[in-house]
This record gives structure tokens, C-alpha cells and sequence, in this order.
């Protein structure tokens, strides 16, 4: 089945192209661990952006806590900036549910009121439950709901989707 | 079986440290470091806990202890109700679990539990339906373990690591709950040497068991401690005659800036509070630049947010 994925690195490309034309040096890229901070990490690179990049841990927020608890592994979440007023570019790297969307708009909103937040994912991999699109995509692929798509991180950097 | 954890390993009461393994403090202090930053949001809350509702049982006085329990709670969202029951002598385990199976009644989620008698809150944990979650918040002479959680949690931050670290615990040992909650979790974090050094009346028989080094003077006991817990000596024991007086317990045991000097240069002093200002400790140490006594207030609401999101979440799983 790894075959049929696409190439991360080159969907990365793919994204900061379509971003860029319209892209706003004023906006901050926000990456929800923990794939998506690292789309964030070389969207930043390659958009130029001035500004420093956000983390979200969104597990504070998820709708499933009280059945399946805190996850094992909360990374704190740090925007080291100011949001208020300023436009938002949040990354992640699979869309799917909408779910951790929802929860990472609520989280940005408990540290001020952006001007605008626009979504960038690598993979739309369908099978969403709420009202929530990117506005920008690398790739949309359809997954059958048993399967899962993940981004992973090799020890040089490189970046790898994988189906399971 | 465990009364704390679950068949699956999680946390399901906090009520001692003594047997937790470490796995479950590690998450603890992880979880915790994930929460202080919480504090400094321009909206200082989570909605983790919404809709969840918790009783701050409080039959032994504590405004420092509750009021960080509280802001723990509101900070993770949930409903918090303070009850501070006052107990007479001859309150007994029945009228406790009548007070308990009514705050159930108004559904209730969680209990933090502090009583003057040791095993109060395993009482109620014992008691409580499956759903319910009960923390201490100390009991009696036996354990204080969110106190114990947050000294480590302060140790962390400071000193990177428990593994090459000398601690010493200082004072009233024998009636100290947090004395004990420390050294539990200190050994289990693997520190390699943990000292307690006070007066033989107030070092409880066979503290060795415990896997520390007992010291009766200063001198020897602080030489190269990397930490220095000072502990909260009781006026009460000065009139149980454990004690000729407060001058003569701090000129041996008091930590003074000399004293202080034997120890490690870079050492850090934590205190639980309390203190006794020119009993236990000299002011100069307490406000100095070694002390890090306000910090450990700070990282207290942290911890427990950490215990209490722990507890709360995957109850129905």
C-alpha cells in the first residue's frame, strides 16, 4: 500500500506553492503536534516567515477525554507570540474527523482572537464529521475508515506517510 | 490489588506514593509541565473537566492547600465546592461516610480529602462508587502525596534529573505526612541518596527501612546536598516536651545562611509551608536567593491539575 502514497516531502512543496501566492508575511504558522509542527517547520522555511512557530498540543481540548483520558504524552503548547488581530496559518498533517481541528481552533482562542485562521494539511484523507475543509491540501486521498495514515520522521528528516 | 490504579494500569485514587510506580509519577510531573503554562494564558483554563463536579473535603483546617486545589480544579474547568467540616473528638468513621454518600448523591466526581487522621482517605476510597475518584490531600501523620509530587516536580525544574542527586530532609520527620509522601518518591525516582537529619525524638524508630541515611547534626547531614527540604516543626511539640524550646531547636537546627554553606553551592531550599520563620529556617535563607519556596506554590496548582485530569479522564473506559 506504501506505494500508492504520495511523496511527503514533494506534497510539502506542492503546499507552500499553492500558499504562497496569497500569503501574508504577517501571518503566524501555527503546527499541531506532532506531525503537523513539522509541515509547520519547513512551510515556515519555505514561506519565509519572520515570525516565530507555534506548537499546539491540543490534548487539553479533545472531545473523547472523558472515555479515553489524557493521552499519555502531552507536549505543552507554546505560541510565542501575541495572537490577537494577526491572521493564522494552522498546520497539520492529516485531516480527517475535523475533530482535532475543532479543538485546536478552541485552543487558539483561549490565547486571544486572531484575525482569520486558515487551514493547511498535507493529506485530506476524507471521512470528515464535522463542517470544518482546508484551505489548502497536498493531497486528497480516499481511506477506508479501518485504516490509518501517518506522517513519520526519519532520523535525517525526512518525511514519510505510511498506511496501516 | 491496588487501590490507586486500575486493572490497566491507570491512576484511579491518588492516595500514597508509597508503591506508585515510577512510570505513573514520571507521567505525573510530564503532564504537569504540560499544565504550567496554562497559568500564564491570557484564558488561564482548560476545558478538560467541564460538567465535572469536585468536593473539597476538609475536615483539618489548610487555606494554602485548599486554595491551590481549588484554583487546580477551576483551571481544568470543572465545579468545585469547598466544604470544611469541623470535627470533634467524637467524630467517627460512620458520620465521615454519611457526609460522603451525600455529596455522591448530588453527583459528585471527585473528593480531595485532608483529615487529621491518618487512612481517612483510603477510608472513603474504599467507600465510593467506582466512578468516583478520591485524593488525598493529607492524612494524619501518613501522607501527603500532591505535596510530595509537586516538591519533586520543583526538584525536576531546578536540578534536571534525580539520578545524581544527594537530598536531605530536615526536622520534624516522626509527625511529617510530607516527610514521608518525599521520601517514597524520591527513592522510587531513584535518587541515590536520601538523608534525613533532625533530633533523635523527632526521627521516627527505623527510619533506615525507608532507605535513608539518618544524621543528628547539621554539619554532617548538609555536606554536599544538592537539596535541602526543610520541614514544619509543630508548636505542639515543644509542649509534648519532645522539645526543650523553639531557640534552642533552631541554633541546632534552624538553616541559617552558615549552615546553609555546607551544603552544595548551587543547592536549592524547599520548604512545604507553612514556615516558621527563626525556628525552622532564618528569614535570610527563606527570602534568599537559594530558596525556592514560592516557586513550589506555583508548580502545586500544576501538579494537581496534572493528578486531577489523570484521575477524571477515561473513567468509563
Amino acid at each position: 500500500m506504501t506505494a500508492s502514497l504520495p511523496d511527503a516531502n514533494s506534497l510539502i512543496d506542492a503546499l507552500a506553492a499553492a500558499i504562497a501566492p496569497g500569503f501574508d508575511p504577517d501571518t503566524r504558522i501555527v503546527g499541531i503536534h506532532t506531525g503537523g509542527v513539522w509541515v509547520a517547520e519547513r512551510l515556515h522555511a519555505l514561506l519565509r516567515s519572520p515570525h516565530p512557530i507555534g506548537q499546539l498540543d491540543i490534548s487539553f481540548y479533545r472531545d473523547d477525554f472523558s472515555r479515553i483520558g489524557l493521552h499519555p504524552q502531552v507536549k505543552p503548547s507554546n505560541l510565542p507570540f501575541d495572537l490577537e488581530g494577526h491572521a493564522i496559518l494552522l498546520v497539520d498533517d492529516v485531516l480527517y474527523t475535523g475533530r482535532t481541528i475543532r479543538a485546536a481552533m478552541n485552543e487558539l482562542f483561549d490565547y486571544g482572537r486572531p484575525s482569520s485562521i486558515r487551514l493547511a494539511v498535507l493529506v485530506d484523507r476524507g471521512g470528515h464529521e464535522l463542517p470544518i475543509r482546508p484551505d489548502f491540501a497536498g493531497a486528497s486521498l480516499h481511506v477506508p475508515a479501518h485504516q490509518n495514515i501517518h506522517l513519520s520522521r526519519l532520523d535525517d528528516g525526512h518525511l514519510t506517510l505510511s498506511i496501516a | 490489588m491496588n487501590l490507586q490504579l486500575s486493572a490497566d494500569g491507570r491512576l484511579r485514587h491518588l492516595l500514597t506514593l508509597d508503591g506508585l510506580p515510577r512510570a505513573i509519577l514520571t507521567q505525573i510531573l510530564d503532564n504537569a509541565e504540560s499544565f504550567m503554562d496554562v497559568g500564564e494564558r491570557e484564558v488561564k483554563k482548560v476545558p478538560l473537566l467541564r460538567g465535572k463536579s469536585i468536593f473539597n473535603l476538609f475536615f483539618e483546617p489548610s487555606t494554602r492547600t485548599r486554595t491551590t486545589f481549588e484554583i487546580a480544579a477551576k483551571r481544568l474547568s470543572a465545579d468545585v465546592v469547598n466544604l470544611n467540616i469541623a470535627t470533634s473528638s467524637q467524630t467517627k468513621g460512620e458520620a465521615i461516610l454519611d457526609t460522603v454518600d451525600n455529596l455522591a448523591a448530588m453527583n459528585a466526581d471527585m473528593f480531595v480529602v485532608r483529615h487529621s487522621q491518618s487512612g481517612a482517605a483510603h477510608f472513603i476510597a474504599r467507600h465510593v462508587a467506582p466512578h468516583i475518584s478520591v485524593v488525598n490531600a493529607g492524612d494524619g501523620r501518613h501522607a501527603h502525596p500532591t505535596q510530595g509530587l509537586l516538591d519533586m516536580f520543583t526538584i525536576r525544574r531546578y536540578k534536571g534529573a534525580f539520578h545524581n542527586l544527594t537530598v536531605a530532609i530536615v526536622g520534624d520527620v516522626l509527625h511529617s505526612r510530607v516527610a514521608r509522601s518525599q521520601i517514597h518518591a524520591l527513592t522510587t525516582l531513584g535518587v541515590p541518596e536520601v538523608r534525613v537529619i533532625g533530633p533523635k525524638t523527632l526521627l521516627p524508630v527505623g527510619v533506615e527501612q525507608m532507605g535513608v541515611k539518618v544524621f543528628h547534626s547539621m554539619e554532617q547531614g548538609l555536606a554536599g546536598c544538592d537539596v535541602v527540604i526543610m520541614l514544619r516543626l509543630q508548636n505542639e511539640r515543644m509542649k509534648g516536651a519532645l522539645l526543650p524550646s523553639s531557640q534552642e531547636y533552631f541554633k541546632f537546627f534552624g538553616l541559617t545562611p552558615e549552615k546553609l554553606a555546607l551544603a552544595k553551592p548551587d543547592a536549592i531550599v524547599m520548604h512545604p509551608g507553612p514556615m516558621n520563620r527563626g525556628v525552622e529556617i532564618d528569614s535570610e535563607v527563606a527570602d534568599g536567593p537559594q530558596s525556592v519556596i514560592l516557586p513550589q506554590v506555583t508548580y502545586g496548582i500544576a501538579v494537581r491539575m496534572a493528578v486531577m485530569a489523570m484521575l477524571a479522564g477515561g473513567a468509563a473506559a
